[in-house]
This record gives structure tokens, sequence and C-alpha cells, in this order.
């Protein structure tokens, strides 16, 4: 256990230990290894890792031990024994013994270990190489013949593993049993020939892979993608937040010459402790991809888009929008500034509250709910949680790192999980959750059978609630009814920071009420104008389906809201803010380019509603953040919005604070009649899965192989009716299109379907025009 | 007057004392009842008090083991028998389990009786598949003999007996290594604490005993703490059995009190093979330092054999004689130890790697006095820095043979080549062989 995670706890027991002569207090329970770290001693070691359970596996770290004048006959592993009160400690400073064994134990180390440091990705950041320096000789003595072994394996397809470079530390399966739940890499063989393995042809298929790279304390974990790429000192790393979901991880983005290479997981203790998952850190190349807007365009009167100068771009698309009546689409990727700036544009230069991020389905019952739900939950009430209870929502698919976070309790303290869910999915099963099966559209019902539910428990909505009319006020019910904390999980990093921006019809920034006068008034005060509309104004779908004379549209893919959004918006004189070329710059009468993420600073707000800043990593780039183009836009409207940096939109946005009056409460909606399925025909449910075909994860191959596979999923009934077993192919259909995929046969409702919603083969509003709770028909294909 | 007090090998020689019918005949069982008609907790004071310790090598004191199981603690309990007899030169367990494998099932109900365990496991060497046969008939016919299953002898005690066969690795005669291949896992030892007596087998309470610890209980049972005490010297009490192999006229198991000497042994087992004199010989088994024709007086007990500098460990008494190549010798072992360890840690895994390389060229006379020094220091960075003990048993004939024979190794680097031949030291060897 961590000093960290004790901290956590109340009232912690001090032990007083010696080390090396300096006294040295720590909670009861720390490991020596860790109260030496406290002095600045640093022991050096590979298999110890502080998230990890202690393995004792490598003995680099051998000290000398005396215990109330007891001193143990031989060299103890510091990385495996808690302190105690009297505990007297030598390490390699002030122990020959000690230092002779840390040496020694190096010196082994060595014997079967290839001297490829100029050629290994791990060279010059690796704690082998630091640490044969700091314990080990200067010559070896080893003459012998060394271990060899092929090299690299593929142990997935983004995972290469060099047996050779293995120091067999077990990081890397220990990190795939305690911390993901996969453990589908193990040691096999003995003695010297152990290694690293996969069972049989079974690949390494874990969303958390990456970590055993980052964690492996030598080079025989490395990344398929970044392999032979880059020498570390060549790198210039900056501090990152990732945008890939509403997580939260803290990131490093590394950057060569312009260019990223690779992406780790950065340290939060709060939020994603050390770890990311696999999209995280290998989906960045869809910001170099190869269809990048990189200068503005017009539409010309051929209707071709021409490239143009940015004074003339902005010029257009100022004399479209001025006067118009017009929306803004943010969508869900906007950092908290780029959010504000397109609230403040809409209010200030639209003159309009037609404002909303939601590039997805939703609902005013959502609005409603966003606007008024208690969401109080954080990363450190699921760590004391007596249960926790997912409507909706499947952490591992939909926000990894929230899965990792109720894993390690599941792991620790078997707290008690429910899912409100179509079938038992693989993450369900990893948290041993108790399942309330729910026919699609019967959520409302499912929710009111939860009960025991108390003030320490937490209860986790995702965006998907929203396609059950009703089922987010049969979740504010439970919360008032049960006192228990509340988070609402969107899957996209801007989500949160949209809402706290007022990028939503019903919302000014700080989460103040449109309706509210006085909140009105804050805000016309705050931006220096006289009034700000009243009115509530429409929603994603409510623009779409509008006869809105313009639209102006940030990172929005038509295609994740409904399958006629592209006719629609075509209709309308159409803005684009876009980093590459989509479906909206086909229709699109202006395109304005603005910059990816790693090329601009900014924040995005978790889930928990805690800003993740980041600078920007590539230098020089195209680093204009959306915000300063609105702003540019804006003036050429003449109504500016004098946010001509991130960093002055972020001061005005953290100025204006947060709405302290009181907040109108939910007006309840009542559950709609359950579609009824029969014969051949079912109700479809769907979630996204981590690795998909969403448009940020482009580009990058390895990463796709270890996508799951496409299926769909049906009851034994329905198998047996179609007369069809397990991964036969099956036809799902409607009048719009139709899909078909290997069947697998779940614990499902007889009367439901499920599918992937955005996956190789099966993207469901291009194939089928609809995501949920719609009727389909099923057929052997 | 022998020196032997054949208890447990006291019937070997009677052509059914395998059987449950042999074995009753002897007065065999009758300790279960005088077991079971006790309270538990007076059984594990009375093995205590009997001074039984492990004979597995450890030598840890079986009664204090079996009191270590937290009692009333609403937990499944364990009883484990460590059969995975291994070690080179190891073989009481074995021959004990072949002709009498009931003396072991007997002190398994016993045992598991004491601890309230009520599932008993014995883990037996995998290679052996002739005395797991023997055993498993044996455990059968216990079965049907009503003493095992159900409500044995009547006494209301259940105990189900399970006989695991092993997968044939050495590592797995380490008690936590054991217990890690009996739950399916690959056989590596498992951190401690928490000891196998608080988290053991599925983290339960378990005891995990030798062989000849458990086959000896009934004896005492039977005979009485004063019985078993008259026996051995002041803290190594008791009968055991000691195995003489190698170049001795008659080798085989020897059960006598601790405390006897190789002396001893030797005329009782016809002495060195004829024509030839001790050259040295190891005291418990390959894993232990090894002794010379100086050490033919050392009290073979626990603190008889440590004073000289060695260990009892198994009671694995290997005789080499004058045509034995030490560095040969030496190196045959640590290509065993190469072979079996299980990787977990560095200095073991690494270490016998490497010094199964030096060894070779020292036996083929290559190299220099230098490497004599190297190979010592190397064997200082693997004894005591492993995980477990298999690395220091690597190290231990390595350091006691530089110890006693350094010459012998220079001879072999001045020569250019061994200077022995390796069919002299052969039991098929003819007399007058070079």
């Amino acid at each position: 256990m961590s000093i960290q995670e004790l901290g956590t706890e109340q009232a912690v027991e001090l032990i007083t230990c010696v080390i090396d002569g300096f006294e040295v207090t720590v909670p009861k329970g720390t490991l020596v290894i860790r109260a030496a770290e406290k002095l600045g001693i640093q022991i050096p070691r590979f298999c110890d890792h502080p998230l990890l359970a202690p393995a004792g596996a490598c003995r680099q770290c051998l000290v000398d031990i005396e215990i109330n004048g007891r001193a143990f006959p031989k060299p103890q592993a510091s990385c495996t024994i808690p302190v105690e009160n009297g505990m007297i400690v030598k390490t390699q400073l002030t122990s020959a013994v000690a230092d002779k064994a840390q040496k020694g134990v190096m010196e082994l180390l060595l014997i079967n270990h290839p001297l490829d440091c100029p050629v290994c990705d791990k060279g010059g950041e690796c704690p082998l190489q630091n640490q044969a320096m700091s314990s080990g000789r200067s010559e070896s003595r080893f003459e012998g013949v060394k271990r060899t072994f092929e090299k690299p394996v593929a142990i997935s397809s983004q995972v290469l593993l060099d047996r050779e470079r293995c120091v067999l530390c077990a990081r890397c399966t220990r990190f795939s049993e305690q911390i993901a739940g996969d453990p589908f890499i193990t040691l096999n063989e003995r003695g010297a020939l152990q290694q690293v393995g996969i069972y049989e042809d079974e690949p390494f298929d874990s969303y958390y892979s990456g970590n055993t790279v980052q964690i492996c304390p030598v080079g025989a974990l490395t990344g398929t993608s970044y392999r032979f790429r880059a020498r570390p000192f060549d790198l210039v790393s900056t501090n990152s937040a990732c945008e890939h979901c509403a997580s939260g991880c803290s990131m490093r983005t590394d950057v060569r010459r312009g260019k990223t290479l690779r992406r780790l997981a950065g340290e939060d203790a709060d939020v994603n402790e050390e770890w990311n998952c696999d999209k995280g850190r290998w989906a960045f190349k869809y910001e170099v991809s190869k269809n990048r807007i990189t200068v503005p365009m017009i539409r010309d009167a051929s209707g071709q888009l021409q490239e143009t100068s940015w004074p003339e771009a902005l010029a257009a698309a100022a004399s479209g929008l001025k006067n118009a009546r017009a929306g803004v689409l943010v969508g869900g990727r906007a950092t908290v500034e780029d959010a504000y700036g397109y609230s403040k544009f809409a209010r200030v230069a639209l003159g309009t509250n037609n404002i909303d991020f939601r590039a997805r389905s939703h609902s005013s019952e959502e609005l409603d709910f966003l606007a008024s739900a208690p969401l109080n939950a954080t990363y450190k009430d699921i760590d004391k949680a007596d249960q926790v209870v997912l409507i909706s929502f499947e952490p591992e698919d939909e926000s990894p790192i929230v899965f990792l976070r109720i894993y390690k309790q599941t792991h620790k303290r078997a707290i008690k999980v429910t899912s409100i869910a179509p079938f038992a999915s693989r993450g369900t099963q990893k948290l041993n959750a108790k399942l309330i099966k729910t026919a699609t559209g019967n959520e409302v019902a499912a929710i009111s059978t939860l009960s025991g539910l108390t003030a320490k428990s937490v209860i986790l909505v995702g965006e998907r609630a929203t396609e059950t009319t009703g089922a987010l006020s049969a979740v504010i019910k439970l919360v008032n009814d049960s006192g228990a904390k509340l988070g609402w999980i969107p899957r996209r990093a801007g989500e949160k920071g949209a809402i706290a921006a007022g990028a939503l019809p019903n919302l000014l920034p700080g989460n103040r009420p449109i309706t509210d006068a006085s909140a009105r008034v804050d805000i016309a005060t705050a931006w220096n104008i006289d009034s700000l509309p009243s009115e509530v104004g429409m929603s994603s779908t409510e623009i779409i389906n509008s006869d809105l004379q313009a639209v102006l549209i940030g990172g929005v893919d038509p295609m994740d809201i409904s399958s006629d959004a592209k006719v629609k918006l075509a209709k309308k004189f159409v803005v684009s803010l876009e980093i590459r070329q989509s479906d909206i710059t086909d229709i699109a009468s202006v395109v304005l380019p603005v910059a990816a993420v790693v090329e601009k600073s900014g924040s995005f707000m978790d889930w928990q509603g805690s800003a993740r800043n980041f600078e920007a990593a590539v230098e020089q780039s195209l680093n204009r953040s959306d915000v300063r183009i609105l702003s540019m836009l804006a003036d050429e409207i003449g109504k500016p919005i004098n946010l001509a940096t991130v960093k002055s939109a972020r001061n005005e946005f953290e100025s204006i604070g947060n709405w302290d009056g009181s907040k109108n409460s939910m007006k309840p909606v009542a559950a709609a009649s359950v579609i009824n399925a029969s014969g051949d025909e079912a109700v479809l449910n769907s979630w996204r899965n981590l690795l998909d075909k969403g448009s940020m994860q482009d580009g990058e191959d390895n990463l796709a192989g270890t996508a799951r596979k496409s299926i769909v999923v049906i009851s034994s009934a329905r198998a047996k009716t179609l007369g069809v077993s397990e991964n036969d192919l099956v036809r799902v259909s409607n009048e719009y299109g139709a899909i078909t995929l290997p069947c697998s046969i779940n614990d499902i409702e007889d009367s439901s379907v499920w599918l992937p919603r955005n996956s190789q083969s099966s993207q469901l509003i291009r194939n089928l025009g609809t995501v949920s709770n719609s009727i389909v028909k099923v057929a052997k294909a | 007057m022998s020196k032997l007090t054949p208890v447990l090998s006291a019937h070997w020689d009677e052509a059914d004392s395998f059987t449950i019918a042999g074995y009753k005949r002897n007065g065999g069982y009758s300790a279960v009842a005088k077991a079971l008609a006790m309270a538990p907790d007076e059984l594990i004071q009375l093995v205590k008090d009997s001074g039984l310790r492990g004979r597995g090598g450890a030598g840890f004191p079986t009664g204090s083991k079996w009191g270590f199981i937290p009692q009333g603690d609403n937990k499944e309990h364990y009883f484990v028998v460590n059969a995975d007899e291994s070690e080179p030169g190891t073989c009481k367990d074995t021959p004990l389990m072949m002709a009498n494998p009931h003396v072991l099932i007997e002190g398994v109900i016993i045992g598991s009786y004491a601890i309230r365990a009520n599932y008993a496991f014995i883990y037996i060497r995998g290679e052996v598949t002739h005395v797991v046969r023997r055993v498993q008939q044996a455990i059968e016919d216990a079965y049907a003999a009503g003493l095992l299953g159900k409500n044995i002898l009547g006494k209301g005690f259940d105990l189900e007996l399970v006989l695991h066969v092993g997968a044939g690795a050495y590592i797995c005669g380490e008690e936590t290594a054991l217990l890690d291949s009996l739950e399916g896992f690959r056989g590596q030892p498992r951190l401690r604490p928490p000891f196998p007596a608080i988290a053991g087998l599925y983290a339960k309470p378990t005891v995990v005993n030798n062989v000849e610890s458990v086959a000896s209980v009934p004896a005492i049972v039977n005979n009485g703490v004063a019985w078993f005490n008259a026996m051995g010297t002041e803290k190594s009490k008791g009968f055991t059995l000691y195995s003489l192999s190698g170049h001795v006229n008659n080798p085989g198991q020897f059960e006598a009190p601790l405390g006897i000497t190789l002396r001893e042994l030797l005329e009782i087992s016809g002495g060195v093979r004829s024509g030839h004199k001790l050259k040295f010989w190891t005291p418990g088994g390959s894993s232990t330092p090894i002794f010379t024709d100086a050490h033919l007086d050392v009290p073979l007990d626990y603190e008889g054999v440590s004073a000289a500098g060695s260990m009892l460990g198994t009671k694995a008494l290997q005789i080499f004689d004058e045509t034995t190549c030490v560095v040969r010798a030496v190196l045959r072992w640590t290509e065993f130890y190469k072979h079996e360890s299980c990787g977990k840690c560095t200095p073991c895994r690494e270490g016998t790697w490497w010094l199964v390389q030096v060894l070779k060229d020292l036996e083929a006379g290559k190299g220099t006095e230098a490497d004599l020094d190297k190979l010592l220091d190397l064997c200082d960075n693997i004894m005591g820095r492993s995980f477990c003990a298999l690395a220091d048993g690597a190290a231990s004939p390595i350091i006691s043979s530089l110890k006693y024979f350094r010459q012998e190794y220079l001879d072999h680097l001045s020569a250019g080549r061994c200077p022995f031949d390796p069919i002299a030291s052969t039991l098929f060897a003819t007399a007058g062989a070079k």
C-alpha cells in the first residue's frame, strides 16, 4: 500500500524508524523502500511499483534491516517489508553488505541482457540502464553465453515483446491481473528461460495494454507504433490532458520536430493514478492525417470549395451569419475555453440561445437534467463507496479510467456493483457486477427495483440514459430518495466543460439558468452588453430541423446525430470550424481551419467537473484554438467577444464563476411505454466500443487491431428460433438498411438485440439510421 | 547390538507391508482411534511435547506448526502433506510411501483432526508413478475401511483426502510453491508473510508437513512422549530415516535415533565401496554443504551438523569415494539447480545460469585461479540474496567444495583437463579400473 493511499484513511497510525541514520515517520504499512524515498534515499528497484502488490522478485532493493536490536541474518528486499517501530535500516549508502548485494544482483541481471541499448526504444530513459550506472560494475565479469530468443514477438498488434531484454520483474503481468483485470499475459517456462507469454494464439486483448509498455523497466515491451521511431533525448515532453473521453487522464505528449511521436499516461493520484487506456495512448495520428485542413476555404459560385485568405474567409462567414437567424452546434470535443467562446459568440455575436454541444442522442429531459441534477460524485467517492450502480453506462468502453477505479475497489474491497444493461458485458463480468438485465427502453422500471443505496453509494449514469424517456427523471428520484452520490459521465471530453461554459440552449456560463433574469444580468454585466436573449434556445436536433438560415458548426459529425442531419444542414449557410475534412466540409459555405488538441492550450473538464489544463505540445503549428477564430469572426460581424487568446477566455470564464442562485428542480418525465417486438422483430440496443470507427482513432491500425470483434448479441431463445449457433451470421435490418455480423449468444432479453454502435461493419446511424430503442428485424443471414 | 531403531521401516520386509491388512496386522490404525478420543488441542500438545521436528529439512517443530493454526476462526483449515521429494540424494519419503502408505494416511487423519481440517491433500512428486498408484490405492482402501470420509470410526470427524500429482518441478517442494501448484497455478514461491498457517491453500490456514514427519505421529500417539524422547539427542528427539547412497556397499534407508554418526551408519551399511575410501559426502542432500572424512563422527542431528558447518537437511547421505571428481559432482548438482530454478528471482535464475558455465570451464581445466575467487564471489552474491532457499542450495556445494578441495580445482587448471577417470567412479567399474 502506498503512502498516498494510506493518506486517504482516517487516523493513521504512524511508525518511526531509522534509515541510514535518519529518523523517518510514516504511516503504518509503508514499505521500507518508500519510507526511504521520503528521506530522498533512492534504493534501486525493478519489480517494485507503488500501485502493484509487492513481488520481491528482482532482489535489486536488498538492504540490511535490524529490529529492536535483532538483525536479519540476510539482506532483505525493502519492497516487501513494512516499516516497524524500532527498525534500523541500512541501505547501500551505509551498509557494505547491502551495497555488495545490490551490485551482485545488478551484475546478474545484466548477464543475460543484450547490449543493444543503442537501438533500444528504452535507451536513454531506461531504469536498467540508469541503475546499471548507479549500482553496477563498470566492467562485466561474465564471459559465457547469453540466453537468446527470437525478437520481437507480437503479443498483440500494438505491443511487441523482446524476451532477451526482459528482466522478469512481472510488472506487466501484475498490472494486467491486478489493475486491468485482463490476465492475458503471464510468465511461462522456468529458470532463465522464463518469459512473458500469451495463451496459445490468444493475443494480449486488453484496453489497457499500453500501460505495460510504460511500466516495463527495460525495453522488453515496446509499442508497435513507436518502435525505433525516436530517442527519448530527442523528444520534447509537454504535460497534457487526454481529449478522448471524460475520464480526465493526465497525459504526457512527446514531440520531435513538430510531430507527435507518442503519448504517455501522466500521474494524477486523484484521477488516473498512473494509467490510461490504449485509445488515449495511441490514438493521436488523426491530427496529422491526410485530409487535414490547413487554410480557410470558401464555396464559390460553382459550388466548389476554394482556398482563400483569412480576411476573405472571415468576411464571407460574417456576412452569412450577420443578421441571420442562426444556431451553433459546438460538438462534444471542444475545450472549456473554446466552448465558452462558442457560448459567448452565440449570445453576443448572433444574439441567440440556439446553441447545443450535444452531437449524439439527446432529449429535452436531458437538458432539464443537466441544468438541475446534483452531479457531485468523484473518483474519491468511488474509492469509499459501499456500492456502485451503473445505469446505461459501460465504464470499460465509455470511460475506461472510471472502470479501473471501480475495478480497484472490487479487487480490494469486493464492493457491490450493479449494472442496468441489456446483458453482462466483459467489463460487467470483470467487475463481478450484478446485472439487472433490462430490455431496451425498460430502464425506468429497472431503476425502480434498486434498493439499499446509502449516502456512501455512487450512481454513475451514462449519456445513453437520455435514449429512454423517463430514465433520467427516475435517476433523480433515486438520488433524492437514497442520498447517494450521482455522477453523469458523458463519453466525450468536452461535454462537461461545454455545460459549464453554457453551450446549451437553457444555460449560460457557470450553470446559470437562462430563464433567470438575475442570471442574465450577471452575464450581461460580465460581457458588458445591454441584454441577453431570454428565451430557451433550440437543441441540436431542433437547430438541424429548423428553418434557421445559418449555422456555425464546431467539431461535429452529423452522422453522430442522425442520418438526415447532413441533408438538412446543407440547406443552411454553414460555417465550419474543423481540423479535418468531414461531412460538414462537404456542405459548408465557409471552412475555417482550427488547431488539434496537441497544437493548442486549453482545458477539458472531466466527469467530476475538474479542469484538466494542458499546454500546446507542438510548437509553431496551426496554434489556432476555436476561440481565437470566433473572436476574429465576432469582430468581423461587429459584435466583438474580446477573446483573442485561450488565456483570456479562461480568465474571463473563471472570473464569472459558478451560479450561486437557486436551481430549478427537474420536472419529472414519465416513462414511455416499452416498444413491443414480436416474431422476427427485436428492439435495438447499442453502445460504442472503446476502440471503434471513431474519427479520432483514424490512422492507427495497430490500435485498431485490438478492437473487439463486431458481433450481434442475441438470446439463446432467438438463436434457437433462427436456427443459428455462436458465430453464425445474423442479419439485422430495418427499412433504412441492414447489418450482417456473426452472432454471440448471451443472456439478453429475448426481445432485445445488441450491436456495437460505431464499429467495423456496424455503424448504426449509417447502416440502420438509428442507434437504439427502435424496431429491427433479425434473421439468419 | 545394532543402533537402528526401526519404527516406520519396521515391517518393510514383509511382503504385504503396503496393504491395509498388513498395516493393521502390525497395529496400524490403532493410533487413530486413540487420537480421535482425545481433544485436538491435547494432540497438538502431545506432538509439541514429543519434540518432533520437521523431517523435510528445516527441522521446524511440528507441534508448533500445528499450534499456529488459528482456532475458532470459522474458516476452513487444510492439512497438506509435502510428498514432492525431489532433492538429489533424498530417497526416504518415496520408499516409505511405497512400503507403507497407510502410516502416512494415519498420520494425516491425526494431524487433520488436531488442526480441525476436514480436507487434506498429499502433493506427490509426479515422476514416481508406481508410488502414486500405491498411495492412491491405499487411500481408496482407507475410505472403504471407514478411515476417511464422513464420520470416521463413528467419532463424528470428517476428512476428505486428495492425492495431487505434481508436474515435475523441484521448486514445488518449497511449501508455498507447492500451495500455488496445488491451487492450479505454476509453482513459484509466495511472498511471506502471510505464512501458510494464516493464509495458505486458497488463502486459508494450512499446515504443510513432510511425509516422514506426518508418518511419525501415529507412533508417538501410540507409544507416548517418553518413548519418543528416549531416542535422539537433547534438542533432536526421536528416530529418523537416514538414506545412504553412492559409494557404499549396502545402500538404502536406515532408521536410527537422531545423533547417530556416519561412522556408525557406514558400519551398519557395510562400509564405503570395497577397496576405496571416503572422500566427501552430503549430510542432507545436494543442497547441504558437503563434508569430508574429517566429519565421520559428527552427530547427525540438527545441532551437530549445523555446528560442523552444514545442515541435517533430509538426512540424505550421498557417499563419494576417492575416485570421484568433486568438481564434476558439483557441476552435476549445479546443472540440476539451473534446470530447476523457477525463474522468479534474479540471483537464482541468472546465478545458476552463470555458475554452470563457470564450473563447466573449470571441470575442463579452463581458466585461472582468479576464476575460483570469481566463483566464490558469485556464490556470495547468490547465497542469501534469493527469494527462497533454492539458490542457497545451489551455492552450498560449490562453497563447501572449494573450502575442502580447492587444490583439486587447481589441479584441473594446471592439468588443463579433469584429472579423474569418470569411469572409475561408476558403480559398474571393475576393480582396478583407472
